[in-house]
């Protein structure tokens, strides 16, 4: 396929056709109906189920059925919508079915309103629902990349056999850019837990019902085991003019997008400034944080949020360096020219 | 005279059963292995249990199954049956499971028409959590949470969400039955035969909801529960068939 324009809602939802998506459960919410809406136009003719459900916890309890039977599943949502969502989302982990959840954040609490914020990433990063267990969270900041990481979302549900999110804001959906799509994935991984009928086999059951203490334990070890694992391989991050940066800026998303354009303004004042973006939230880069450590002793923190992912920052950096942030929460874009400005005090205050 | 009783196949031996004495669990799930096997859909068929005293229901089918989240019983049978049509699926459900957290995924599974089979214990309380009312509690019944008996004025009605969901169009095959007699227990199983039948030829939704004793919360004998059933909670909910629109379903899928 050549290079195309397209929104990033759309965009979603042709990667996860391409990705071998098969089944999309959702119930309408702005800023991401664009999503819902594709799949209904677009993913029976793939072959696929488009169901509108009553509800999000009807939703993501269907994506739950769909998973449990094998099928590469998504839904997708809102801030208040993944909030219902969240109690499927730990009975997936403490199932252990691979599924695609995609939020579209807004701003919060409450209704809100629907411009973009960041303001789910607690939710996002330290499993939302009830119980211990976490979700591998991408971070998507082009449409380009909005393709690519929702393709690779499913693939590391299945490889890990966990629900993954994808989170963007109104922002991120709404825009459109130009975009490659890949060709569809054709050949997927054998499941052979997936609940298909027995057959002439042994019958098998999906529970997270563990009344026995200990095997209980043994089941949160194992997932603990899991997320190891991804947080040892599946670390994502992208690095923009650090080589030679005196000065680090930490934003993700939406927000790291407008930090690139800050630092290019900052750097024609003559400020060492680059960015670290985080490309997965979960897991968080934090060994390269404490690498750029060594040589720089000064972070700032972007985000749209009164400040959510800063305590990320300051975990993975553990005092070896300051740490500050600058925050708009739900409601107002920032701009360029307001992150210079907050970069060039910041600098002139450390380094001055 | 030689015994007919043969174990069925999709139910397991080996278990210990978990249920009080004179519960109506245990009596429905044989039922519904034995149907199982009768209408040979063992194989493919995939159970939703409830949370709720059947949540074990797991360790006694010998067929695939998956438990849900409280009330979600119908919406992960959406997904499964909708992902993959060749499936034979089953939601089991409590009355506080279906007809009050889930009441949202009942009504709207059944009014989508999914061709699913519910199987609904309406024991007119919550059994697992200790016996408090449930929207199916009768009124002046006791529960912990109406310990001077339901009352309309507080509590409100008992829900009869089955006659609700009968009227749907999507809604193929309703009955209610009651165990509360060995010929209770026969048409309970002809109602399952029926209500699984209506799957297996892709008529669409199908319900059977069964009156069920819950000796231990009702604090009576098992003898004694059965006789309330008949005497008091059959009153309410009349044993019967709700709808039965097969053989309209049957023309217009030609
Ligand atoms: C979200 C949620 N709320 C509450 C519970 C606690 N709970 C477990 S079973 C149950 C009631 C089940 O009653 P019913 O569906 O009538 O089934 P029974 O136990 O009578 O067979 C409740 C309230 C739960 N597991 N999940
Ligand atoms: S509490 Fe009631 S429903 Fe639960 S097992 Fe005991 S008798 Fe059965």
């Amino acid at each position: 396929m050549n290079k195309v324009f397209m929104s990033g809602n759309h965009t979603i939802g042709e990667a996860a056709i391409r990705a071998g998506c098969k089944c999309y459960f959702g119930y309408p919410i702005t800023p991401q109906n664009e999503l819902g809406e594709y799949m209904a136009a677009n993913l029976r003719q793939a072959g696929g189920v488009f169901v509108q459900s009553e509800s999000e916890t009807a939703a993501i309890n269907m994506v739950v059925g769909a998973a449990a039977t094998g099928a590469r599943v998504m839904t997708s949502s809102s801030s208040p919508g993944i909030s219902l969502k969240q109690e499927g989302l730990s009975f997936l982990a403490g199932f252990e079915l691979p599924a695609v959840v995609v939020n579209m954040m807004r701003g919060g609490p409450g209704l809100g309103n629907i411009a973009p914020a960041q303001g789910d990433y607690f939710q996002s990063t330290r499993g939302g629902g009830h119980g211990d267990y976490r979700t591998p969270v991408l971070a998507p900041a082009s449409v380009q990349e909005l393709a690519d990481l929702t393709i690779a979302a499913f693939d590391l549900a299945d490889t890990y056999r966990t629900p993954v999110l994808v989170i963007g804001d109104g922002m991120m959906g709404q825009m459109k850019e130009p975009v490659v799509f890949p060709e569809p994935v054709k050949t997927f991984p054998e499941k052979e837990w997936a609940l298909k009928g027995r057959g002439d086999g042994p019958s098998r059951y999906l529970a997270s019902l563990i009344l026995d203490g200990l095997e209980m334990e043994r089941h949160n070890w194992k997932l603990v085991r899991k997320y190891q694992e991804i947080a040892a391989r599946e670390v994502r991050y992208e690095l923009y003019m650090m080589e030679d940066a005196e000065f680090a800026v930490v934003a993700y998303g939406t927000t790291a997008r407008i930090a690139k354009g800050a630092i290019k303004r900052a750097r024609k004042d003559g400020v060492p400034v680059g960015l670290i973006r985080p490309i997965t939230l979960f897991p968080f880069p934090d060994k390269i944080m404490r690498e750029i450590a060594h040589r720089i002793k000064h972070f700032l923190v972007f985000e749209m949020s009164t400040g959510q992912m800063v305590e990320d920052v300051k975990l993975a950096l553990n005092g070896r360096a300051e740490v500050a942030f600058h925050g708009r929460p739900g409601g107002v874009i920032p701009t360029p020219v307001e992150f210079a400005r907050v970069i060039n005090r910041q600098y002139q205050r450390n380094y001055k | 005279m030689k015994l007919k009783n043969k174990w069925p196949k999709y139910y397991k031996q080996d278990v210990v059963t978990h249920y009080c004495p004179g519960c109506g669990h245990g009596i429905v799930h044989r039922i519904v292995a034995e149907v199982l096997e009768e209408l040979d859909v063992g194989k493919r068929a995939l159970l939703v249990c409830p949370a709720g005293c059947a949540v074990l229901a797991y360790h006694y089918f010998d067929i695939d199954v998956i438990e849900s989240a409280h009330g979600r019983g119908t919406a992960i049978a959406t997904g499964a049956k909708r992902a993959n049509p060749n499936l034979f699926v089953i939601s089991y459900q409590g009355d506080g499971d279906l007809s009050a957290i889930g009441t949202a995924e009942t009504i709207h599974s059944a009014n989508r028409g999914e061709n699913m089979t519910v199987v609904f214990i309406n024991n007119a309380v919550y059994g697992m959590t200790g016996g408090q009312m449930a929207p199916t509690t009768i009124i002046g019944q006791n529960t912990t949470t109406s310990p001077i008996g339901r009352d309309p004025e507080f509590d409100g009605y008992p829900l009869h969400i089955t006659d609700v969901v009968a009227a749907f169009p999507g809604v193929v095959y309703a009955e209610r039955v009651t165990l509360s007699t060995p010929g209770g227990i026969r048409k309970t199983k002809k109602a399952i035969t029926n209500a699984f039948q209506t799957q297996i030829d892709g008529l669409g939704y199908s319900i059977v909801e069964v009156l069920s004793p819950c000796p231990t919360n009702w604090k009576m004998t098992p003898v004694q529960s059965c006789k309330w059933i008949e005497e008091e909670m059959s009153k309410e909910y009349k044993p019967g068939l709700l709808t039965d629109k097969r053989e309209e379903k049957r023309k217009t899928k030609g």
